[in-house]
């Protein structure tokens, strides 16, 4: 295969799969926009459901029209069936939902397996038809977008159209449902035809997905999308566009290489572009993305070690020099354990780091001295406690006892900000703060 | 003789019974909450307390029996009743900011497909500002604590300008700050003339708390004052059997006298 038509095919400059292409691309733009609802209205096993019972309605259409003399391959017939069963299979979850005690999860996983398998028994019915040639109905199984006609493709746009401008208009409506359901029905909404509105809209989309990306995997071009896009941030439209741009990517991508190696299954190649998105989104989308959150993790943990250790050496300073101006002394080690308890290993980590940040040097004697930066930074943390300390005495309702760990606690959230409010507020002098609570007695040695 | 149901009274429950799979939770519940009052609705786990408060708002269905509010049904009443949920029963993880969800509560009067604007969103503000969490606007709602998104449910409540407040279990694992502002601000709703009722748990803060009272456990015990529904009596009454609760009930009746 050469590179130059790989090319071609991506930037639709081929023409045998410009049309493929481009019709896919615009189907995950819908699958994204809409699934986005779906996922966050909790329904996507629903989806999945509707999907896998949209088969025997393909079988049937297909003999219905054969019997009439028609071509048994006419889409605009096939989705029709597809659409009544798939509707037949929603209907008769909301049924068992509500006359037996069956969980959801149950009733769909009973619908979706027994609609498919007597669509599997009728396509192969249908397939031994005299003068019918059933060949090219698995496709809906699995999906080829190489198959999509003109007729096919403005079909797409049409349902890209109307789940856009839908969607715009009902923006408020579908989020309130999807958010709290109740909360929307005291507001007098019905939001039993909001959720009729949403999932006709899903439907819609799945039918017409069938054909290029297949009845097993139209479910994934309508999730993974919305999931990926929620890592890279917490705005309800961002996500909304994010959605629709992973999911016209994967179409884009996935239509794009399924063309190129002819034999792969389209739906698979597609899921695969998607999983592939969604993989680098869940590893660094900034908003809830693995490696964004680690590092976030980490500089928190390294932030408040530090303080911890400034804070300690700085108090101990001033238990050493009580009633004088503290003087910056070099102190031992084993002061510093004895002041607080650290883990194995955390305290030659954190004096490294703050060694590092020029917070503090070693003396050839094994003590440490904090630098002129550390002893200021030192004691601007160890006022920043005492003031959030003197804080939740005086506003919170908080006991005292609990001050000092809640203090350990939030002081590292504090921004210069809060700390002159603070100060403001307790009105205090900018000056040194005695701790609310007495200082442990330096333990006899 | 049947009770009266006058038009000028907020809520008036009348033969109410409710039943899931037909095992009756709520019976024959005959109830008039008087306007003005600041109530609490307690009673143990699985008393049907929540189940009065969405029966009353027809989110399930009723078995039997009516709610009129101000003599009327409720479906001609929605704006006079503002509704504020148990805090676990929506997803805090969806992606929408405090304010999203308080300007949530202007949307009945944007009306049907209007978009939402900024004198909607300068009234969610201020609401969110009466509850004390202005600062926290922007803020995505998994990112607030316990304590502010029940404020923000409150703002929500607020910010639809209504009469009535429906509200279960505004109390239920908040924090001590966040327990003072939501009282507060209930205070001051009734003192406005607003009626206020809320499900409730915790029977050491009712008296502090509520002047109204409904005690139920399937059926009502008493609905009345604060001063002389709350009893030795009536809660043993309420609470049965339960002997471990028996405690809490002495400690509770021992916070009347201060």
């Amino acid at each position: 295969m050469s590179w130059d038509l790989v090319i071609e095919t991506l930037t639709l400059e081929h023409h045998a799969v410009r049309l493929p292409v481009l019709g896919v691309t615009l189907l995950g733009f819908t699958a994204g926009l809409i699934g986005t609802f779906l996922l966050l209205r909790k329904q996507s096993l629903l989806g999945d459901a509707l999907a896998h019972a949209t088969l025997p309605g393909i079988g049937i259409a297909f003999a219905i029209m054969i019997s009439l003399g028609l071509s048994g391959r006419a889409l605009p017939g096939l989705l029709i069936g597809a659409a009544t069963t798939g509707l037949l299979g929603i209907l008769t979850v909301l049924a068992i939902r509500r006359t037996t005690r069956l969980k959801d999860d149950a009733a769909m996983g009973i619908v979706l397996s027994v609609f498919f398998g007597l669509g599997l028994v009728i396509l192969k019915m249908v397939s031994n038809l005299p003068g019918s040639s059933a060949a090219g109905l698995e496709h809906f199984i699995f999906g080829t977008p190489a198959t999509l006609l003109n007729s096919d493709f403005y079909i797409i746009a049409g349902t890209l159209l109307l789940t856009a401008i839908t969607t715009s208009y009902l923006l408020k409506e579908f989020t309130l449902v999807c958010f709290d359901q109740n909360f929307a029905s005291t507001q007098g909404w019905p939001t039993l035809l909001i959720d009729i509105a949403l999932l006709t809209l899903v439907s819609i989309v799945t039918v017409v997905g069938l054909q290029s990306v297949g009845i097993i995997l139209i479910i994934a071009f309508l999730i993974i999308p919305p999931t990926a896009a929620r890592f890279w941030t917490h705005k309800l439209k961002t996500t909304l566009i994010l959605a629709s741009l992973i999911g016209a990517i994967s179409g884009w991508l996935g239509s794009s290489f399924s063309s190129l190696y002819y034999k792969l299954p389209a739906g698979a190649v597609i899921v695969l572009a998607a999983a592939t998105l969604f993989l680098i989104s869940m590893l660094f989308g900034p908003a809830r993305g693995v490696i964004p959150r680690f590092l976030r993790h980490r500089k928190l943990q390294r932030k408040v070690g530090r303080q911890h250790l400034l804070r300690s050496t700085y108090e101990i300073l001033e238990q050493q020099q009580p009633n004088q101006a503290i003087q910056n002394l070099p102190i031992s080690l084993s002061l510093l354990r004895q002041h607080r308890y650290w883990t194995r290993g955390e305290l030659p980590r954190l004096i490294r780091q703050a060694k590092h940040e020029d917070h503090l040097e070693r003396q050839p004697d094994g003590q440490i001295q904090l630098s002129e930066s550390g002893f200021g930074e030192a004691s601007r943390i160890t006022r920043n406690h005492r003031l959030w300390e003197l804080y939740l005495i005086k506003h919170a309702d908080i006991a005292p006892s609990h001050v000092d760990r809640d203090a350990d606690m939030v002081e590292h959230l504090l921004g210069a900000e809060i700390v002159q409010q603070l100060e403001a507020e307790l009105d205090t002098p900018n000056t040194e703060i005695p701790s609310p609570h007495t200082i442990q007695p330096e333990a006899s040695q | 003789m049947l009770p009266e149901h006058p038009p000028e009274i907020p809520i008036a429950i009348h033969d109410l019974t409710v039943a899931y799979h037909r095992k009756p939770v709520l019976w024959d519940i005959d109830l008039n909450i008087p306007k003005g009052v600041l109530g609490g609705i307690v009673g143990p786990n699985g008393a049907g307390k929540s189940t009065l408060l969405k029966a009353s708002l027809n989110l399930i269905p009723k078995t039997s029996g009516e709610v009129l509010i101000y003599g009327k049904p409720y479906q001609e009443q929605r704006d006079l009743i503002a509704y504020v949920p148990q805090r676990e029963s929506v997803d805090w993880d969806f992606p929408v900011s405090a304010l999203d969800v308080v300007t949530m509560g202007t949307y009945r009067k944007i009306g049907w497909f209007k978009r939402i604007q900024k004198k909607h969103k300068d009234l969610a503000l201020e609401a969110l500002d009466q509850v004390g969490i202005a600062h926290l606007a922007k803020r995505q709602i998994s990112q607030l604590s316990g304590g502010q998104q029940q404020r923000v449910f409150l703002a929500r409540a607020l910010v639809q300008d209504a009469d009535i407040f429906l509200m279960d279990e505004p109390f239920a694992a908040v924090d001590a700050a966040t327990e003072e502002a939501i009282i507060t601000l209930l205070k001051d709703l009734n003192s406005r003339g607003k009626t206020v009722l809320c499900v409730h748990h915790d029977l050491a803060t009712v008296s502090r708390f509520f002047d109204h009272l409904v005690l139920l456990n399937m059926r009502i015990v008493a609905n009345g004052p604060t001063l002389e529904t709350f009893t030795r009596d009536n809660l043993q009454k309420t609470y049965g059997g339960k002997l471990n609760l028996l405690e809490d009930i002495a400690h509770a009746l021992g916070n009347l006298g201060k």
